[in-house]
């Protein structure tokens, strides 16, 4: 390789590098919080809250500041397919905090309903609020507490909700305490008779089967919608019957130009929610006995 | 043969301590969830439970020490930690409805579910000392070499119990091999006493 060939290489490498920079963000602020690190990232208009410098990862929260209502990411927007089974859920209950960016366009799209988002760690909650505008009130109130506590003392109180959405694993960890059979179950007891739950979890790895045969075994049958690449897939269910894909058609119908400002393509959604039992229907249920998601993910995937 | 024998269990019994303090935060985190406080909670219980242990255990060597005795120390633990497998669940739901503030609650909840058995794996430290150390000048020795071995199972204990135990068996069984361990180690020493 003659010198000039060679310095070509190392500047076009120098190029790659920088584009890659550009892509992945610039890094404004980190924090090492209790729980995990916290990266705020920066790219032109985007702003993004994440929880590993690996790229690619799978939750990650971000606003676009050009369009700030719209949800930037496929599996956020997926989390309102949940509205195609009760469009007008009253009482909303959130676990997993992120950015605030679903919450935030629940309560601005049901100005009559009232929020309570549950988030383990305050420095989420404070990052939320510095970087990606969420401002808490009387209808959209944070709770800084495990999920698992706080769903067990609001059944004590008697709460119920219309509508539950768990976004609480990360790309690195999953609480595993929030993966069982007997959560799911204190979850469904929170629901209303309309109640729906939406679940943003795993589309590839073996826990995929753990995991639908753990949903199955309280819920029944449920919903699942897939991104593209299947690396996410939400999980819909609810304590009534499940609505034909007509019914959700209809509402989709309903709801399409609502959403529209949000980038939601619900109108997409009830083709594409599987009723199929895509998985093997022998893996184990996950149990608070029996609870190993870190490492069953971690087998293949 | 004697020291051998002392040296498994000493070993076994570091084993299991740390076994179950990993196991606990699996127990407590159905009730008391998974925030730090829980772990603060349970390492506590446990750090304290032996250091009255260590007191127990050496007060109890000074009355006619004995390999035969010693195997009772590992009888009585199992017998207070098995019902861990049965009586956890019921407990914790207990604390749960009185103590509002999930860090008291993990707090007592520990404290009832681990104390007494920890009290009692902390005898075997400072026991087994005393049943290897015959001459004063070795005691020094005696105790860095137990104290080796024992951590040395407490190192193996959190390592087999969080990569593979929880992922083969459920916590209940786990529990139960534990204790049959103990019962095991305690029936070797009742018997290797002559």
């Amino acid at each position: 390789m003659s010198p000039p060939v060679a310095a070509r290489k190392i500047v076009l490498c120098l190029l790659v590098a920088s584009v890659t920079q550009i892509a992945a963000g610039r890094v404004i602020h980190t924090e090492h919080s209790l729980y995990q690190n916290i990266l705020m990232t920066e790219s032109g208009n985007r702003l993004c809250m994440k929880f590993s410098l690996r790229e690619n990862q799978r939750n990650q929260s971000c606003i676009d500041r050009s369009d700030p209502r719209k949800m930037v990411f496929g599996y956020t927007r997926m989390m309102m397919s949940g509205l195609l089974l009760n469009p007008q859920p009253n009482r909303i209950l959130v676990v997993g905090m992120g950015g605030g960016t679903l919450p935030m366009a629940l309560a601005e799209l049901l100005p009559d309903s009232h929020i309570d988002i549950v988030e383990i760690d305050s420095a989420v909650v404070r990052l939320a609020q510095e970087y990606f505008g969420f401002v808490s009130g009387p209808r959209l109130r944070v709770v800084v507490q495990d999920a698992r506590v706080y769903g067990k003392r609001a059944a004590l109180r008697g709460e119920r909700y219309d509508l539950i959405l768990l976004d609480a694993f990360t790309a690195d960890y999953i609480p595993e305490h929030l993966m069982t059979a007997e959560y799911l179950a204190e979850t469904r007891s929170l629901l209303t008779d309309e109640g729906v739950i939406v679940a943003n979890t795993f589309g590839i790895s073996d826990l995929y089967d753990y995991e639908s045969n753990t949903y199955e075994s309280i819920f029944g049958p449920f919903l699942n919608l897939k991104s593209w690449n299947s690396s996410n897939r939400i999980i819909v269910a609810a304590k009534a019957t499940l609505p034909s894909e007509v019914e959700l058609e209809a509402r989709a119908t309903q709801l399409k130009s609502a959403l529209r400002p949000y980038g939601v393509p619900i109108h997409r959604y009830p083709q594409r929610m599987s009723r199929k039992r895509d998985w093997d229907a022998s893996a184990r249920i996950l149990t608070d006995q029996y609870s190993p998601a870190n490492l069953l993910r971690g087998a293949r995937s | 043969m004697r020291p051998m024998i002392i040296n498994v269990l000493a070993f076994t019994g570091g084993f299991v301590i740390m076994a179950m303090e990993l196991l606990g935060g699996r127990i407590l985190a159905p009730y008391f969830g998974a925030s730090i406080y829980v772990w603060g909670s349970i390492i506590s219980v446990f750090m304290l439970a032996l250091a009255f242990g260590y007191l127990l255990g050496g007060r109890l060597s000074l009355q006619r020490p004995s390999l035969r005795r010693f195997g009772l120390v590992f009888l009585i633990a199992a017998v207070l930690l098995y019902p861990l497998a049965i009586y956890a669940d019921p407990l914790m739901q207990l604390v749960f409805t009185y103590v509002e503030d999930p860090r008291y609650g993990s707090l007592l909840a520990a404290a009832l579910l681990f104390a007494l058995p920890t009290v009692i794996l902390g005898v075997i430290s400072p026991y087994a000392v005393r049943l290897r150390v015959e001459h004063v000048d070795q005691s020094g020795s005696v105790a860095g070499r137990l104290y080796f071995v024992s951590t040395l199972g407490s190192a193996l204990g959190t390592l087999a119990t969080s990569f593979y135990f929880v992922l083969w068996f459920e916590i209940n069984t786990i529990i139960s091999l534990l204790t049959l361990t103990l019962v095991a180690m305690g029936a070797l020493a009742w018997f290797a006493d002559r």
